[in-house]
């Protein structure tokens, strides 16, 4: 009997996240006509996008127990880097590639700071974040990069596939993919063990600081795709796009459920707590709230989820 | 008769599950009473109920004939009821004085300013009467488990208690340090204090306690006094059968040379240090506490950097820059802290057991369920690991079980050198006795085994050999024909080069 109430209380704890999503959708379907409409879901989701990339790869590197706080700079760097290619006649795709492996590096550096320094992750993101938006500003000398004629990086932010918008359709893809490597593999194993307990990880032979690069690295990587999908979409790259988007990724995980110290939480909650703040954000704008009292609002409700999460854990 | 505690019918259930059944306990003014029972038999548990940290559903609780039911350890503590956990409270930052006075410190008037000279004297003082030397300024992380442990028991004495609890108090401590305890436990009872000692040392309940009482599966099984009856008859009421020797008989075949090692140094504490195992033999480890036992392993399993020195393996030199290449060349390590250093206490049974053998479960990286769950069963069967199912976290599970996964995840594939640092520390006999098994079972296939232990009749009774540590160096390695508790602590306490 114990034990049924045990696994039930779990189940849902794990679900909570996703009552609460239901709930807010719920509201919002009653107090506005326009949300549910299908190009209004597919302008949320397209927006979610964004930060759920993000936030997919904040996962890791918070189940691994660190932080990085460099997810926007390392957006708005790469998203410049890419424009700034194609703009001085490079192949988009080329650009795109480079975009990409630009971004993976800002990671690997974020994550060899952390583990061959042993400075907290917390004050070597702070310190490359401003490095990487300090280096988009001298890159695109503050000024927008503008103008793309190229149907391919069009696409990658306004296309359609099958109905659905390309950056879902690649969110959709890369979620299914990160959830499988945390659920399925040794990769994702050690991610949770080095969070668990990273002394105990060691000695029983995993390369933890090895992992936590991959995990820094990967983390890089999806934030350039964001700034990729971000310029594409808005047709513009500038070195202060994906300002305060580490802020929302991590509220996003913190939503989903997964412990700030690490070795506990899942991949669906952060997808889940995306959609939440997305979702908020699109409502309250069709409700006609100022964003101002937005901001108040998504900040009471990360407070309350996180309240009723701490219930939860202690009853 | 007057006594001190009179606990009677105790009942307490945790959801659904009792731990305590009837449950008895009494203590008198002067005496040493120890408290014994396998781990989960509900010891500790007694003792929370009676400092007020859980509340008994049914019986009565006296305290100096008066009935009490405490709400908490402060007021117990007020009453003249302390304890001493077997978890240290000790905040590592804080210094030994800080420490003592925790949540009661000395201030000028209600000013809240600290009196932090009369503090540090206080300190001294009764460090002095535990007759340790510990300056009042030295911050706790930087001092060993023994000291720290020390800093506690001054500060339940500092309380003037009346009835002292002491779990598993010299587990971590070095033998002067135990010595100079059991003087002042002494002390205290000629004064008149009720010491209640739980500990799972047979040699040190004989001869400190003047009863015994004992508890088996939360149910009190009888009081028995110390003079009158034997260990045999002890461990027959806590296990309920019998378990016969303490130390398994040993029928090994020794082989040849397994591991060799030779002038390690880390440049700092460890000095040439150099010795080999050969296949199938137990070599002990002893020394006082900081000897430099732990470090030694720590260097030779890759933990820690080394400066200088060559490891052969099957007369092969193997290079360990770490614990991965340690674990590659079949060297394997049971650490003495399982909780921080051993286990990942939030994860599952079958997760702590799958991190060392991917190779078994895992084919390109991916984990195969269906094997993982077969795996973590068998193990769970093999080593006999009382556990709901594969799924209970390591956290919840009882100290002797938590040590079996804490060794048994090393075994998915036989290693050739087997290192176990205090391989039994807080685990009952029972459990023991199976750690020893598993032991003799390893080396009759041929593991070399290095035990590291501070516990010295275990040193003897399962060691083939036994190497002595003392200030970073080999002082001594005794061979069976030489091993006696005389020889290893006049080597451990600097006294001779080689043992004679």
């Amino acid at each position: 009997m114990a034990i049924k109430n045990k696994q039930l209380s779990t189940v849902l704890q794990k679900l909570g996240p996703l009552i609460g999503l239901c709930i807010i959708v719920l509201i919002l379907i009653l107090s506005s006509p326009n949300f549910l409409t299908i190009n209004n879901i597919l302008n949320v989701f397209r927006q979610v996008s964004i930060n759920a990339l993000i936030a997919f790869g904040m996962t890791f590197v918070i189940l691994t127990g660190g932080i990085d706080l460099s997810v926007g700079a390392t957006l708005a760097l790469s998203g410049a880097l890419t424009a700034g290619m194609m703009s001085s006649g490079l192949d988009p795709i080329t650009a795109v590639i480079i975009g990409l492996l630009a971004g993976a590096v800002m990671g690997a550096v974020n994550g060899l700071l952390v583990t061959k320094t042993n400075i907290a992750p917390f004050i070597a993101t702070l310190a490359t974040m401003t490095i990487y938006r300090g280096l988009a500003l001298v890159y695109t000398d503050g000024r927008p990069i503008t103008g793309f004629n190229s149907e391919f990086f069009t696409m990658i932010g306004g296309g359609y596939f099958f109905g659905v918008p390309v950056p879902v359709m690649i969110t959709i893809i890369l979620f299914a993919v990160l959830y499988f490597i945390l659920r399925k593999t040794t990769f994702g194993r050690n991610v949770y063990a080095i969070g668990g307990n990273e002394e105990a990880s060691r000695l029983s032979g995993i390369k933890t600081g090895r992992f936590k690069i991959y995990v820094y690295t990967l983390t890089g990587l999806l934030s350039s795709l964001a700034g990729i999908i971000l310029a594409s979409r808005l047709n513009s790259a500038q070195a202060n796009a994906g300002t305060g988007y580490e802020l929302d990724a991590i509220a996003a995980v913190v939503l989903g459920g997964t412990s700030l110290s690490g070795g506990r939480g899942w991949i669906v909650g952060t997808l889940v707590g995306a959609l939440i703040i997305g979702v908020l954000n699109n409502g309250l704008n069709l409700m006609g709230v100022s964003s101002f009292y937005q901001q108040v609002v998504k900040g009471l409700v990360i407070l309350l989820a996180v309240l009723l999460d701490r219930k939860k854990a202690s009853s | 008769m007057e006594y001190l505690i009179e606990m009677t019918g105790i009942h307490k259930s945790f959801s659904s599950v009792q731990v305590l059944k009837n449950a008895a306990f009494r203590l008198k003014a002067g005496e040493i009473h120890a408290l014994m029972g396998e781990n989960g038999a509900g010891k500790s548990t007694l003792m929370k109920i009676l400092t007020g940290v859980y509340k008994a559903d049914a019986g009565t609780i006296k305290v100096k004939g008066k009935e009490t039911a405490f709400a908490n350890p402060t007021e117990a503590e007020n009453s003249g009821v302390a304890i001493i956990h077997q978890e240290l409270n000790i905040i590592p930052k804080l210094t030994v004085a800080e420490n003592m006075f925790l949540g009661r410190q000395l201030v000028y008037g209600r000013t809240g300013i600290l009196r932090d000279k009369e503090m540090k004297n206080k300190t001294r003082e009764y460090m002095q009467r535990l007759g340790v030397e510990l300056d009042p300024d030295a911050v706790a992380e930087s001092l060993s488990i023994g000291q720290q442990q020390m800093i506690e028991i001054a500060k339940a004495l500092s309380k003037n208690a009346e009835v002292l609890i002491m779990d598993e108090p010299t587990a971590a401590l070095t033998d002067r340090e135990i010595e100079s305890l059991f003087q002042i436990m002494n002390q205290l009872r000629s004064e008149g204090v009720g010491i209640v000692y739980i500990s799972h040392r047979m040699e040190e309940i004989f001869r400190m306690c003047d009863e015994i009482s004992v508890l088996r599966d939360g149910s009190f099984l009888g009081t028995e006094q110390t003079a009158s009856t034997t260990v045999q008859h002890i461990v027959r009421l806590m296990v309920g059968r019998e378990i016969g020797d303490r130390y398994p008989e040993r029928r090994t075949v020794i082989g040849s040379e397994r591991l060799r090692v030779s002038g390690l140094s880390d440049g700092k504490k460890l000095n040439d240090i150099s010795f080999s195992v050969k296949a199938g033999e137990i070599v002990g480890v002893a020394g006082l506490m900081g000897a430099g036992r732990t470090e030694i392993m720590r260097l030779l399993f890759g933990a820690d950097k080394k400066k200088k020195g060559q490891v052969w393996l099957d007369g092969k030199v193997v290079n360990i820059s770490d614990p991965a290449s340690a674990i590659q060349a079949g060297i394997v390590f049971v650490t003495e802290d399982r909780k921080h250093q051993g286990l990942i206490l939030d994860m599952s049974v079958r997760e702590n057991l799958s991190l060392t053998n991917y190779p078994f479960i895992a084919g390109k990286g991916i984990i195969s369920s269906g094997k993982e769950q077969e795996l973590s069963e068998q193990m769970i069967k093999r080593f006999n690991i009382r556990t709901r199912d594969a799924e209970q976290t390591v956290k919840s599970l009882s100290g002797g079980n938590q040590q079996k996964i804490a060794i048994g995840k090393w075994l998915g594939k036989l290693p050739k050198v087997f290192i176990m640092d205090e391989p039994t520390r807080g685990v009952d006999v029972g459990a023991k006795k199976e750690i020893y098994s598993m032991m003799n079972e390893l080396s009759e296939q041929g593991v070399a085994i290095i035990m590291v232990s501070s516990d010295l009749p275990e040193v003897l009774g399962v060691s083939d050999r036994v190497i002595v540590v003392h200030e970073g160096r080999i002082a001594s390695v005794l061979d069976k024909t030489q091993m006696n508790q005389e020889a290893i602590m006049h080597a451990a306490t600097g006294g001779s080069s080689n043992g004679h």
